[in-house]
This record gives C-alpha cells, sequence and structure tokens, in this order.
C-alpha cells in the first residue's frame, strides 16, 4: 500500500480546558479528494490550524510527503507544498487580482535575489490562465478589497492554484458563494485535482457538494473522529445522522 | 495626460531644481540641503512604515549611528579618535587637510550607512518577529536608550558630543553638502523606484495587508521585513553622516537620536504625503519642511503649538496624504487606469 501523502496520527490538541481535538487520526493519499465534515465546534478547522502549523499540537504527529512537520512553522509546511484556504477569506486587500496572484508564486525554491525581479517578468500568463479558470479575469485590475465576498473566495482559491501546492485544504470553499456558482466551482475543484494533479482535504457544510466531491469523508463530533467511509456509507452511519445530519 | 508622464515630468523638474538650485536659491543653500535629507528620511520611513504596514518609532536610531560612525572614521584614519573628542575636536593637532576631508568623507558615509544597516539586521532579527503595534511599541525606547547609551560614551564624546572634521577654507562646505544631499535623495529615490518594480515590493505589501496569509503562502516574512528594516537603515545612515556634518557639531540627545523632533517629523511627513507611495514621502518632506521653515520664521515663539495644529490637520484631514486625495480628486492623472496596467503587463510580460 503506498504510504499517504497527508499523514495525521493521533493528534490531540486543547485550548486551556476545552479539548478541541483528541487523538484524531487521518490519511490522505496523493491524487484524492478528501472531504471533512462535522457540527459546528467539532474540531475541523482546528485540525486544519494544526496540520499547517498554526498551532502547536499537544500529542501526536503530522507527516506529510514522508516528512513529519508536526513542528515546523506555517511557511516551512507552505513551502513543502502544503497550504490551506481560510474559512473566512484572506486576500491582499489593497493590491489587484493580478498581483495578489502574481506574489502568491511559490517561493519554497526561490532565494531572495529572485524577489528582485520584475513583478511584469514571472507568472503573467499563469497568473491570467488561472484567473480565467476561476472567472476573474475581467476583474484582474480590480483592487481585491472592492471583490464581491465570492470573488474574494475564487482568488484566494486562484491564487493557491498559482502556488502549484502537492495538496490544498480547503475550509468552506462554497461558503458565501452564489448558489447558482456552486456547480462551477465544484468542477473547478474536480479540473484543479485531475488536470493539476493537486490533492484536496476539503471541510464542507453543503452536504450536497461534499457527497458530490469528495472519495471518502472523515466526519469529526466533539473533537473525535466519529467515521471515516466512502460518501454513500457516511451517508448511511447511524453515528453520523445522529450526531451530525441529524442534527439538521 | 497619464501618470507616467507626470512622473516623468516631476523627475525632471527635480532633477533640474536639484542641479541648479545652489543659482536658483543662493540665499537658501543650506536649508534646501536639510530638504533633500528630509525627503530622505521620509522615503526610507516609508519603506518600512508605509509599504511594509510597520510603524517604527526607532529609524532615527539608524540616522543616529550613521552619523557618528561617520564622524568616527572620518576621523579615525587620521587621528586617535578619543583624544579628538576628548579634545573637544579643537586643538592645533587636529586639523584635516582637502585630500583627507575628501577621503574621510568618501569612506565614512558608506561605513555609516553600513554600519547602520548592519544594526538593524540585528535590531530586527530580535524584535521583528514581532506584528504590528508590538513591533511600534518596541521601537519606540530605541531613540532613547541610543541616546542615554550615546551620553554615556566617552569615546565618542560622551554627553559633550562630538565635532565633525572641520574642512580648510578652500572647501565651500555649504556647496558640497548640498550636493551630498541631492544625491543621495536622487539614488534613494532611484533605488526605491527600482525596488518597488520588483517583486519584493509586492511581498512587503503583502506583509502589510495581511502578514498571515503572507505566511500561510510560504513567505518568508521576517526575512522581507528585516530586509526592509536594513535597507532603510543603510539610506537613513548616509542621511546620519552628511546631516552630521552640516551640523557640525554631534549632540547625542538634541542631534543624534533627536527622536522627539527628527524621529516623528519623518513619519509625519511620509503621512502628509501618502503612506504607501513612492512620490507621496517626497511631496510630504517639501511641503512640511517648508511649512515648519515657515513656522520657525515667521511664528517664532508659538512655531511649536503651530506644528501641533498642522500634525492635527494632517491626521485628520489627510489621512491618505495628498497623493492619495490626488489620486481621489484627479484619478485620471494620478492613478494608474486598466488600460495602463494592461498595456504595462503586455509590454513587459509577454
Amino acid at each position: 500500500m503506498s504510504r499517504p501523502l497527508l499523514d495525521v496520527r493521533n493528534v490531540s490538541k486543547a485550548f486551556g480546558g476545552v479539548i478541541a481535538n483528541r487523538n484524531v487520526s487521518l490519511q490522505v493519499k496523493r491524487g484524492e479528494i478528501v472531504g471533512l465534515i462535522g457540527p459546528n465546534g467539532s474540531g475541523k478547522t482546528t485540525l486544519f490550524n494544526s496540520i499547517v502549523g498554526y498551532h502547536p499540537i499537544d500529542a501526536g504527529e503530522i507527516w506529510f510527503k514522508g516528512e513529519e512537520i508536526s513542528r515546523l512553522r506555517v511557511g516551512a509546511i507552505a513551502r513543502r507544498g502544503l497550504l490551506r484556504t481560510f474559512q473566512q477569506t484572506r486576500i491582499y486587500g489593497r493590491m489587484t487580482a493580478m498581483e495578489n496572484m502574481l506574489i502568491s508564486l511559490p517561493e519554497r525554491k526561490s532565494g531572495f535575489f529572485d524577489l528582485l525581479h520584475s513583478r511584469h517578468s514571472v507568472g503573467i500568463e499563469r497568473a491570467k490562465e488561472l484567473l480565467e479558470f476561476v472567472g476573474l479575469y475581467s476583474k484582474r485590475y480590480h483592487y481585491a478589497g472592492d471583490l464581491s465576498f465570492g470573488q474574494q473566495k475564487l482568488l484566494e482559491f486562484a491564487m493557491a492554484l498559482i502556488n502549484e501546492p502537492d495538496m490544498l485544504l480547503l475550509d468552506e470553499p462554497t461558503a458565501g458563494i452564489n448558489p447558482t456558482l456552486i456547480n462551477g466551482l465544484i468542477d473547478r475543484l474536480r479540473r484543479a485535482n485531475e488536470e493539476l494533479g493537486i490533492t484536496l482535504l476539503v471541510i464542507e457544510h453543503n452536504m450536497r457538494v461534499i457527497m458530490n466531491l469528495a472519495e471518502r469523508i472523515y466526519c469529526l463530533a466533539h473533537g473525535e473522529m466519529l467515521a471515516e467511509g466512502k460518501p454513500e456509507e457516511i451517508r448511511n452511519d447511524p453515528r453520523v445522522i445522529d450526531a451530525y445530519l441529524g442534527a439538521h | 495626460m497619464n501618470k507616467r508622464l507626470v512622473s516623468i515630468l516631476a523627475v525632471v523638474a527635480l532633477g533640474l531644481l536639484g542641479l541648479f538650485g545652489p543659482w536658483l536659491f543662493p540665499a537658501y543653500v543650506s536649508q534646501f540641503s536639510k530638504l533633500w535629507l528630509f525627503i530622505v528620511l521620509a522615503l526610507t520611513w516609508d519603506l518600512v512604515g508605509g509599504q511594509m504596514g510597520y510603524n517604527s518609532f526607532g529609524n532615527i536610531v539608524f540616522f543616529g549611528i550613521g552619523m557618528y560612525a561617520a564622524a568616527v572614521v572620518q576621523v579615525g584614519l587620521y587621528y586617535p579618535v578619543a583624544a579628538y573628542t576628548a579634545a573637544k575636536g579643537g586643538g592645533t593637532e587636529f586639523v584635516f587637510d582637502a585630500a583627507q576631508f575628501y577621503t574621510g568623507l568618501a569612506v565614512g558615509l558608506p561605513v555609516g550607512g553600513v554600519i547602520a544597516a548592519l544594526v538593524a539586521l540585528l535590531l530586527g532579527s530580535l524584535i521583528l518577529g514581532m506584528r504590528g503595534h508590538y513591533f511600534a511599541i518596541a521601537t519606540l525606547g530605541l531613540a532613547v536608550a541610543a541616546g542615554e547609551l550615546a551620553s554615556g560614551w566617552e569615546f565618542i564624546g560622551a554627553g559633550s558630543g562630538m565635532v565633525t572634521p572641520t574642512p580648510p577654507d578652500s572647501i565651500d562646505t555649504t556647496i558640497l553638502f548640498y550636493y551630498l544631499s541631492f544625491a543621495l535623495a536622487a539614488v534613494t529615490f532611484g533605488f526605491l523606484a527600482w525596488l518597488y518594480s520588483t517583486r519584493y515590493h509586492l511581498a512587503i505589501n503583502a506583509i502589510r495587508d495581511d502578514e498571515d496569509k503572507a505566511e500561510a503562502m510560504g513567505h518568508r516574512t521576517t526575512r522581507n521585513k528585516i530586509i526592509a528594516w536594513a535597507l532603510s537603515a543603510f539610506f537613513l545612515g548616509i542621511a546620519g553622516g552628511i546631516y552630521g556634518n552640516i551640523s557640525k557639531f554631534i549632540d547625542p540627545i538634541d542631534v543624534a537620536f533627536n527622536g522627539a523632533e527628527i524621529g516623528v517629523w519623518m513619519i509625519l511627513m511620509a503621512i502628509l504625503g501618502g503612506m504607501g507611495t513612492l512620490w507621496g514621502p517626497v511631496i510630504g518632506a517639501a511641503v512640511f519642511y517648508i511649512t515648519k521653515e515657515l513656522f520657525w520664521t515667521f511664528l517664532l515663539g508659538w512655531q511649536r503649538v503651530a506644528l501641533g495644529a498642522l500634525i492635527v490637520i494632517i491626521v485628520v484631514f489627510f489621512p491618505q496624504g495628498i497623493v492619495g486625495w490626488l489620486k481621489e480628486r484627479w484619478p485620471e492623472i494620478f492613478g494608474p487606469t486598466e488600460e495602463e496596467m494592461e498595456a504595462a503587463d503586455a509590454r513587459k510580460g509577454s
């Protein structure tokens, strides 16, 4: 059996007396699209933050591409090809959409002197392609802060793509997106996976989206891993229905 | 008229003003020397405070360090520094001929810049791990600490200060330091214009807009911040070296590490002109310096009150600065159009 691209082993994280994650394990193989669901407060975003190094974990190990990353900092993990997007969109608001793209080119192989190249000399065509890909080409010279929330989400997704990550952690990618555009976004996520080879781990509350998109799904409840399986298995798992789906 | 043409015309006009200033305004050459240096102060502060969003109240430290370092090198190349400062720079044994004076400047000014930059690298690696406001607070005490340290260090004259080398009468220092100041302002402006055309500019803007995001995208944010501060310190150090020579006497509190005046002014000049822009600090420095000189001339006794009122007006009515206001008022002249930006991309990128 091939080694997982991301291997989360028995991770625990508490904030004071509140246990956000307890002995959580999760594996994602290269090329997969995996979903992560759970009720509000179940510890999904905390797990994301732990994986990408936003806070130290209390126990357990996190491995990425065969290397332990549990103690690495955010930037070092990102440079190894593991990126995330945020539930509340994070973009550079006072820069144009194009500038947001250009400064999101991968830095993992470049030194400081590569930053001294003209801002127009690297990645312009790729930035245009990806802005076209997410439907923001016509907005490329708009300040990112002036874009609608949904457009900012799409821009953040495009910024992640131009960084050429091996794996992308998406935190509620469809939240705030116009329902009529959601199918298009699902299609783009799938194409990013198939055409660009980016492995995806997706937190999503929209059950239609996650059941349609993911090959496997993990379900968290009260900080613990409740279930794992194919979408139809998760949909029919009485524990999941009780803890999560049944709550809706 | 587009933005590019406006910029070219402004550069040409400033260049001509700088070159022919001593003939155009012969009575104000010294004041113009300081104006060019104030432009350097505003430009270098804005690199860190405006472009990167890190408000430093400690940049005056690099100005003072450059001032002392340049003076020490100018003296130390030919005489024991301790003996020179103990004699308060006086005495017949401390004479500098023209060659010694020029050599001292040629070596001392760059050394002042380099030492200031090295100190910025060291300080930056200690405190630039802090974010935003915490960094600003950490820099507040730097100037006070540096002034106190200099006041207690006998080698550089301690509280009695240090006289800079006196040139022979054959050298017209007013003109010399005018052109040195102008050259430094021109080089600093040109360097920053180039730097702001690179990807590094986007990298420090990203820190300003969302440092967490920049880090999450793999940027080496701490390294980029430290380099920005060191670049700022380098030019500030040279400016300090020139300013010390213009002043002829370096007092540790009132000249070198004068955080309450020059240290604050460099921030105000950038805010007044427009933070995060190339031209803002230039315009801000000019407007501020000329206004300040007028206050000192015509409102003597009330000049600090008037300056305080000006500061309030700047912060309340010009939060975006003069350049920000111009961009909003006349975007067709001062703000880039989509077509211009697209054309620039097409020309340079493909």
